[in-house]
């Protein structure tokens, strides 16, 4: 088995990247954040929240984000009059051990002297990283995220069940999977409840499901885009059966909301729907937004499976692109890591595309480079929500 | 069972489904064996899609993985194609583009 590649931060969690987090904290502070990581699109990632408004949930993702495990330190960039709390995220990455820095933009010379400031401190930090020593690290200590988007009528019977053969695996080793969007479970919730492993957390999953349905029924639109009706998919309850094949058939060890990172290794559901009545529209604007809170629960990596061919990336942690459909992949190779559509031409089994996911989930983990990161995607969206903490009945012991 | 008595394009993910999904592409006047019966497909037909397997009664649920998926808006017969003209959702309606040629 492949040995996997670490570097090990101070709360005990290992990184399988080693990257400089550019944070803006503010849209109006974005531009000179993206000017400061610059081309290096390897050294310097950039992420950030662009809301003026106070939010415990935004405040507690970018906490979590820049204390990722594959982050090694950390430039916060700030307009300087935003409600964001500058000083407590500072505060929360100083304690965790990361070389972290605050340029505020009002108070430093504005746009180009903070440029030319935060470019200085970032390549003495993304320096001192890439000399870093690397450790070992075993299978057990990967949080390993699976999300689906750009789904179509193939989604469901290629790439989902094969990535759910990965996850098993992955269980198996000992790792954390985190599979979500309860919004994309709908019509789920009876099968997926019988494989919690308490009645407890089986009426827990039961209801963050509900909740979702009530949720989306508010909103008047289902988890579902005008390209899954071209691809073949008619209902959400369809959409969601494709997607649930994702999470494989290992119990369910738990549910956890974004931010909250997962105990111990298993096989988590993670609640992505914002608790009380709707406000701030959407749960999810967008796949990357899935990607953002399961980062934040600390997955090193994600599983990104696509009908229709999403291209996406992330900043932080690795993108593995998982092609359902055959006719996409020839179009899309270049952005495909996995070709599961092969299932469909009867020139691979899901046992073998299953076993192919997991294979790479390793190789990624001891440093190989996916597509997307190949070629510079670095997306990432963060906006706003509200979240009441998990209960006791979540996490069984 | 070596009776093919549907079409080797078609794939049945569970017994008790009442459609089919589409391997690949089919063209506008192909004909497909559905249950032992020839079907001639009136449009073209994408991969994923879905064909009726058994006649479904409007009202009635559509099963797909052996699951629900949704409730027939009109009778529908097998060998139909399945989707948003006769399927709707039992939770929220689908959002589709009508304008794409």
């Amino acid at each position: 088995m492949t040995a996997l590649r670490g570097w090990q931060r101070a709360d005990g969690r290992k990184g399988i990247r080693n990257v400089v987090a550019v944070a803006y904290l503010v849209e109006c502070a974005h531009h000179v954040a993206r000017e400061i990581a610059g081309a290096d699109r390897e050294a310097a990632h950039v992420i950030g929240f662009p809301g003026c408004f106070p939010n415990a949930y935004a405040q507690k993702m970018m906490e979590r984000l820049c204390t990722h495990p594959n982050v090694g330190a950390v430039l916060l960039v700030s307009l300087g009059c935003e409600s964001f709390d500058r000083y407590q995220l500072e505060r929360v990455v100083s304690d965790s051990g990361r070389p972290v820095r605050t340029v505020t933009i009002q108070n430093d010379g504005g746009t180009r002297a903070s440029i030319a400031a935060g470019r200085t401190w970032v390549a003495e930090q993304a320096a001192a990283l890439a000399a870093a020593p690397a450790v070992p690290m075993a299978v057990s200590e990967l949080v390993v995220g699976t999300v689906c988007g750009g789904s179509d009528g193939t989604s469901g019977i290629t790439g989902n069940p094969a990535a759910g053969i990965a996850f098993d695996r992955l269980v198996a080793a000992g790792a954390a999977c985190i599979f979500e969007e309860t919004g994309e479970l709908i019509g789920c919730e009876g099968i997926m409840a019988a494989r919690a492993v308490t009645p407890e957390l089986a009426a827990e999953l039961r209801a963050s499901v509900e909740k979702a349905a009530r949720y989306y029924a508010t909103l008047g639109y289902g988890s579902f885009a005008a390209g899954n009706a071209d691809g073949g998919l008619t209902t959400i309850e369809e959409k969601s059966l494709g997607a649930y094949m994702k999470s494989g058939q290992s119990p369910i060890s738990g549910l956890i909301k974004p931010g909250d990172i997962p105990p111990k290794g298993g096989l988590y559901l993670m609640d992505v729907v914002p608790d009380g009545e709707v406000r701030f529209g959407f749960p999810n604007i967008s796949d990357n937004a899935e990607i953002v809170e399961m980062m934040a629960s600390g997955a090193h990596l994600t599983l990104f499976v696509t009908g229709r061919g999403s291209v996406v990336g992330s900043a932080l942690a690795p993108v593995i692109k998982i092609a359902a459909n055959p006719h996409m992949y020839a179009r899309l190779a270049d952005d495909m890591d996995v070709n599961a559509g092969a299932v469909l031409d009867g020139t691979a089994t899901l046992e073998g595309v299953g076993q192919a996911i997991f294979d790479l989930v390793l190789a990624v983990g001891a440093g190989q480079r996916t597509k997307s990161e190949d070629l510079g995607h670095q997306e990432f969206i963060l906006t706003y929500k509200s979240f009441d903490p998990i209960g006791p009945a979540c996490l069984p012991i | 069972m070596t009776e093919a008595r549907s079409d080797g394009r078609l794939l049945l993910l569970s017994p008790g489904d009442s459609v089919f999904v589409l391997r690949g592409q089919i063209e506008a006047g192909e004909t497909v064996l559905v249950e032992g019966q020839a079907v001639t497909v009136a449009q073209r037909l994408g991969l994923g899609h879905k064909i009726a397997r058994v006649e479904v009664a409007a009202g009635n649920k559509v099963v797909k993985y052996g699951a629900p998926i949704g409730s027939a808006t009109k009778a529908i017969a097998a060998g139909d194609h399945v989707h948003l003209h006769n399927l709707k959702s039992d939770y929220t309606p689908t959002y589709a583009l009508t304008g794409a040629t």
